[in-house]
């Protein structure tokens, strides 16, 4: 009599970026024996994201390059990549996911690390626009590319003055097009930073010739010839031959959905990333997650969050116990600036503004709710992002005084308050 | 042409040949143990920190300005500290051993 070979367990993944690749990877070193699927709609051997609308556009250094993991890699680990293919539904009761061409994948573990698609606003027009693009996959930034190289005419409109507008217009402009960004808010960046940020970064895009314009409410887009025209609201009109458009995502939880999961500003899931289904995690931009900093549930678009969820979600599979509690940073890179972020400002009350007397590029903005250090954007000074990481996770109470005077020396020890 | 020997946390020691691009390309390509490159290599994550056997810190020459700060993150930071990100692979770097951070 033979024996029946035991069966693996199979562990599926949908979406193969950040959060999902590191994930799969770290559920591997976790010792997980089982099959491990890797699912994502994109063609692509899995790549890195940010660099899309920064160097990746501007320098076009090859998607190679920018790749998550060497296609060898996921070979050596027997990550079964299924890229191309298209996850339409599934079912939480019968533990398994239906794919596009109508074939049925079980699972004993499914992580949803489905993030989310741009937000493309309800503009007239919009569907008919002529070269108008999102941009948030590499395909996105190869249509981009294309229409600069074919065109002769090089007026770009982008949509939306956050990061990804501002990151565009950057790269766009060391690509020698024209560029015009128009803001509904009556500040670039309005969302996330303090005025002296969208001041500063109003400044160095107008210094670099890019047209920043603010409190634009963009009603229709119509075709002119081979090109589009914007329509503003207050009667204004720009020329574009190419529009790009970022003003936010809409976060997938389609597949959530279905399986009756508890969403509320995306997916909830807990301090191990487990959703309101035991078998079924999720990771990355996709998941509403409490953040103990802060003592709230927050959705988080960021590299750092798809990353370490991705680990707390392996280590929840691989039987521990683990706690997501990660202070959450980002970076954006415009021109020759570096901006690198920590923590989460929403609901300060005070800022405080350090500059450097040396350089005036390097400066930056404390965010305070009262005595509570909130968070911290430094412009080309890391030291004040390394400060600032130490002094919110330490909790310590502040010298502000001492932080905001340029001519005290930039050391933690001269930063805390002696009141205490 | 380059040969950079990492040693891991786990004590392996791997071998490599680079040509071009980062250290940190070239242990993230190769599945080196404990060299993350989260950000993808900007300089903004510290999840490639390696330290330079001392005898060989001429072929990479001290860490930048921003590197140091960024080092800063990290307690077990020294002198012979380099964000692997930030050095470029040459024929200088040949015979380089590095040991992964902790």
């Amino acid at each position: 009599m033979t024996e029946m070979p035991t069966k693996k367990p199979v562990c599926v993944v949908i979406g193969a970026s950040h959060a999902g690749v590191n994930f799969a990877f770290a559920l591997r070193k976790e010792g997980w024996e089982g099959e491990i699927l890797l699912y994502d709609a994109d063609p692509e051997l899995p790549y890195h994201r940010p660099p899309l609308s920064k160097t990746y556009l501007s320098n076009d250094d090859g998607l190679d390059k920018n790749r998550l993991q060497a296609a060898e890699r996921y070979n050596k680990e027997q990550i079964v990549l299924k890229l191309g293919e298209t996850v339409v539904s599934m079912d939480g009761q019968a533990k398994h996911i239906v794919l596009a061409d109508g074939g049925i994948q079980p699972y004993d573990k499914l992580v949803l690390a489905t993030g989310a698609r741009p937000f493309m606003p309800p503009i007239r027009g919009i569907d008919q626009a002529k070269n108008l693009f999102p941009l948030r996959t590499a395909a996105d930034v190869a249509h981009i590319r294309e229409v600069l190289r074919l065109g002769t005419s090089k007026e770009v409109v982008i949509i939306g003055g956050g990061y990804i507008g501002l990151e565009t217009a950057a790269s766009l402009r060391k690509l020698g097009a024209s560029v015009t960004v128009l803001e509904r808010e009556e500040r670039v960046l309005a969302r996330v930073t303090a005025p002296e940020m969208s001041a500063f970064f109003n400044d160095l895009h107008a210094a670099h010739g890019v047209k920043v314009f603010t409190s634009k409410n963009v009603v229709a887009i119509e075709p002119h010839g081979e090109a589009n025209e914007v329509h503003c609201s207050d009667g204004t009109v720009y020329k574009a031959d190419l529009i790009v458009v970022g003003v936010g995502i809409v976060v997938n939880k389609e597949l959530a959905q279905q399986a009756g999961l508890t969403i509320d500003n995306g997916i909830r899931v807990d301090a191990s990333a487990r959703t309101s289904d035991e078998s079924i995690f999720a990771i990355g931009d996709c998941t509403y997650h409490y953040n103990p900093h802060y003592g709230r549930y927050v959705r988080l678009e960021s590299v750092q969050n798809a990353v370490d969820q991705a680990k707390v979600a392996a280590a929840a599979i691989a039987g521990k116990e683990p706690v997501y509690d990660t202070l959450p940073w980002f970076w954006s890179d415009q021109y020759d600036v570096k901006l690198q972020m920590v923590g989460l400002s929403q609901g300060y009350n005070q800022v405080l503004v350090r500059k450097e007397a040396e350089n005036p590029n390097s400066f930056s903005v404390w965010y305070f709710l009262d005595e509570v250090l909130l968070a911290v954007d430094a412009v080309n000074q890391a030291k004040a992002y390394v400060l600032g990481t130490k002094l919110i996770k330490g909790g310590q109470r502040i010298d502000k005084t001492q932080l905001a005077d340029p001519t005290v020396d930039f050391k933690l020890a001269n930063l805390l308050s002696e009141s205490i | 042409m380059a040969q950079i020997t990492f040693i891991t946390n786990d004590n392996q020691t791997i071998t490599l040949e680079g040509t071009a691009g980062s250290v940190m390309a070239l242990a993230v390509e190769n599945g080196v143990s404990g060299i993350d490159g989260d950000c993808g290599g900007v300089c903004s994550c510290a999840t490639c920190h390696v330290h330079v056997a001392p005898e060989d810190m001429h072929k990479t020459g001290p860490a930048s300005e921003i590197e140091t700060d960024m080092l800063e993150l990290d307690d077990n930071a020294n002198e012979y500290s380099r964000l692997c990100c930030q050095i470029e692979i040459s024929g200088a770097l040949d015979g380089i051993v590095l040991t992964v951070a902790n």
